[in-house]
């Protein structure tokens, strides 16, 4: 008898924006404990929220890119529940009407592609951090994260396979750092993903009883997660048990999930509409101007990139594989006038560069003017490929100015001056057999007399204006 | 709607609060006045008043994305009932 695995997903997305979603304190990461802390995102009474307009903007745009449907008449709602990571004993949520419904994200999972339905994006507020301290047995609570915008993008429960739940992530996280909503680093917390997960015996049509597996926070532990629920889930029913609808956490470390104390699994959020936040109206003008504000999103790069420059399937692929690198490569295409050479650079020597150095590809920096001056460099034969391969490591661990770089290093080629000229006279006049050689048909003679002139040239010749010279010297 | 000791008691664990008995009637009481006052709005007749969410015709109340200053933090920690140098306190949370 076979199984099947049924998933369904809810990612929460840390937005971009400089401040909170109530309060003016800054969204930075990090920072000392509490010092991005009011008495709004702190919770104390009296205060009243104001809605940053941006997190509505960049949810909105979530949603066109998203294929959704948005809402044009939307409020806030409270969830309540206690616990000292949410200063106001509730999370400002939305769950009556969400700000974006009913769209869609098409993924490729291995070969196979899929559409995945998204029941709804809705902002809320994230919670602050707990930490514990050993010295006093107690717990010590920093709200600086408290109060940051999220956004909880819910999918159905549409996935079949971990494969398909990790294509349908790097899908998604691709769209969010495109649409610059958000920097997607899940090493910070700012992309977490909620596991859902059931299974049924093959060809069931009900949903089994499913769990949660809260806040993983890397693709790996995702896809191990998976892997470990469904085997347990399975050896329960296969041996006559049943499933226990509950959270469980975890550990990566151990490489197995828990359920959490029954207390903490009470989901009674009272929820109730906010009243100190006003309704949310979204007209069609707004709705237009954020369609018009939309960037071109990953894939329809990819498809550009082939169609328009020829690049291979694989090539366009890492050059989207982060908005940085399809940021450098177009600067580069346009100032070069040469895509193709710009791919062969960022493909090639940039990522193999980032690989070395252990550079992610959201810290990538490299100036494009410089770049493009080494590719114009190279492609008009006043360095040769050696020569641009170690110019362009200079220009990317030290900065360097490319053609200080270059006149520095001795690596300018030598084309039309006169130490050519000189080089292949001398070279002709100490070779008289090989010139003989030459002249009487020997082609390969001429392979010799070139290389006898490139070294004399101490590497640095121009071949074409060697072999042209050369020519000309012997016809 | 009936205040109850087990509904008092489910309360008390959603909230994480710790009643003792005396309060715990008092609570009853109180909140059985309360719901009791709500509960005279059930006798108005709101057929063909559309539901709303919220009392005021004002929607969008907007703030721009810009940072402001931030609070002190021993400002912000004073009103805390126990904090450290850097940080809220709170009893050991489970883990
Ligand atoms: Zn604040």
């Amino acid at each position: 008898m076979s199984w099947e695995t049924v998933i369904g997903l809810e990612v929460h997305t840390e937005l971009a924006t400089k401040s909170k979603i109530f309060c003016a304190c800054t969204t930075a990461f990090g920072g000392s404990p509490n010092t991005h802390v009011c008495p709004v995102c702190s919770g104390m009474p009296g205060t009243l929220p104001r809605l940053n307009r941006q997190v509505v903007e960049f949810a909105i745009r979530t949603g066109l890119a998203l294929d959704c449907d948005i809402t044009r008449y939307g409020k806030f709602d409270r969830k309540n529940y206690v616990y000292p990571d949410l200063p106001k004993a509730y999370q400002v949520s939305q769950l009556y009407a969400p700000i974006c419904q009913n769209g869609h994200l098409d993924i490729d999972a291995g070969g196979v592609p899929k559409t995945i339905a998204i029941r709804e994006i809705h902002m809320e507020e994230d919670a602050g951090k707990l930490i514990h301290d050993p010295l006093t047995g107690s717990t010590l609570v920093d709200y600086n994260r408290c109060g940051v915008p999220l956004l909880e993008i819910v999918s159905q429960p549409d996935f079949r396979s971990a494969a398909e739940v990790l294509a349908y992530l790097e899908k998604l996280r691709e769209t969010l750092l495109f649409l610059e909503v958000s920097d997607c680093k899940m090493q910070e917390g700012s992309l977490r993903a909620d596991v859902n997960l059931s299974v049924r015996r093959t060809g069931e049509t009900a949903l089994g009883t499913r769990t949660e597996m809260k806040n993983l926070n890397s693709f790996r532990a995702i896809g191990r997660a998976i892997a470990y629920e469904a085997a347990r889930q399975i050896d329960v029913l296969e041996e006559g048990g049943v499933i226990t609808q509950e959270t469980r956490r975890w550990d990566d470390d151990k490489g197995v999930s828990y359920s959490m104390r029954s207390k903490e699994n009470a989901q009674d959020y009272r929820y109730f509409p906010e009243p100190d936040l006003l309704p949310l109206r979204v007209d069609d003008d707004w709705v237009e101007r954020e369609r018009a504000a939309l960037p071109e999103l990953a894939h329809q790069k990819r498809a550009r990139y082939i169609a328009d420059y020829g690049l291979s399937e694989k090539d366009a692929a890492t050059l989207t594989g982060h908005k940085r690198v399809s940021d450098l490569f177009e600067a580069l295409a346009d100032k070069t006038a040469a895509p193709r050479e710009a791919a062969n650079l960022v493909t090639g020597e940039l990522m193999r560069l980032l690989n070395r150095t252990g550079t992610l590809p959201e810290d990538l920096s490299a100036d494009s003017g410089t770049l493009a001056r080494l590719i114009t460099l190279v492609l008009d034969g006043k360095i040769n490929r050696n020569a641009y391969k170690e110019a362009v490591e200079a220009v990317f661990t030290e900065d360097a100015d490319p053609d200080e770089y270059i006149s520095a290093h001795g690596l300018l080629m030598l084309s039309d001056d006169g130490a050519v000229a000189e080089a292949v006279a001398a070279v002709v006049a100490d070779n008289p057999k090989s010139v003989a050689d030459y002249r009487a048909g020997k082609q390969q003679a001429l392979g010799f007399l070139m290389g006898q002139a490139m070294r004399r040239l101490g590497g640095k010749g121009n071949p074409a204006a060697v072999s042209q010279a050369l020519k000309e010297r012997l016809n | 709607m009936q205040i109850d000791g087990a509904l008092i008691a489910y309360l008390e664990d959603l909230s994480r609060l710790s009643l003792s008995d005396a309060e715990k009637t008092r609570l009853a009481g109180d909140l059985t006045a309360i719901v009791g006052y709500m509960a005279k709005l059930d006798e108005l007749d709101t057929a063909g008043v559309p539901e709303r969410s919220h009392p005021f015709d004002h929607t969008n109340a907007f703030r721009a994305d810009v940072v402001g200053d931030s609070f002190d933090r021993a400002l912000i920690l004073r009103n805390a009932p126990d904090a450290g140098d850097e940080a809220f306190r709170v009893p050991k949370t489970v883990e």
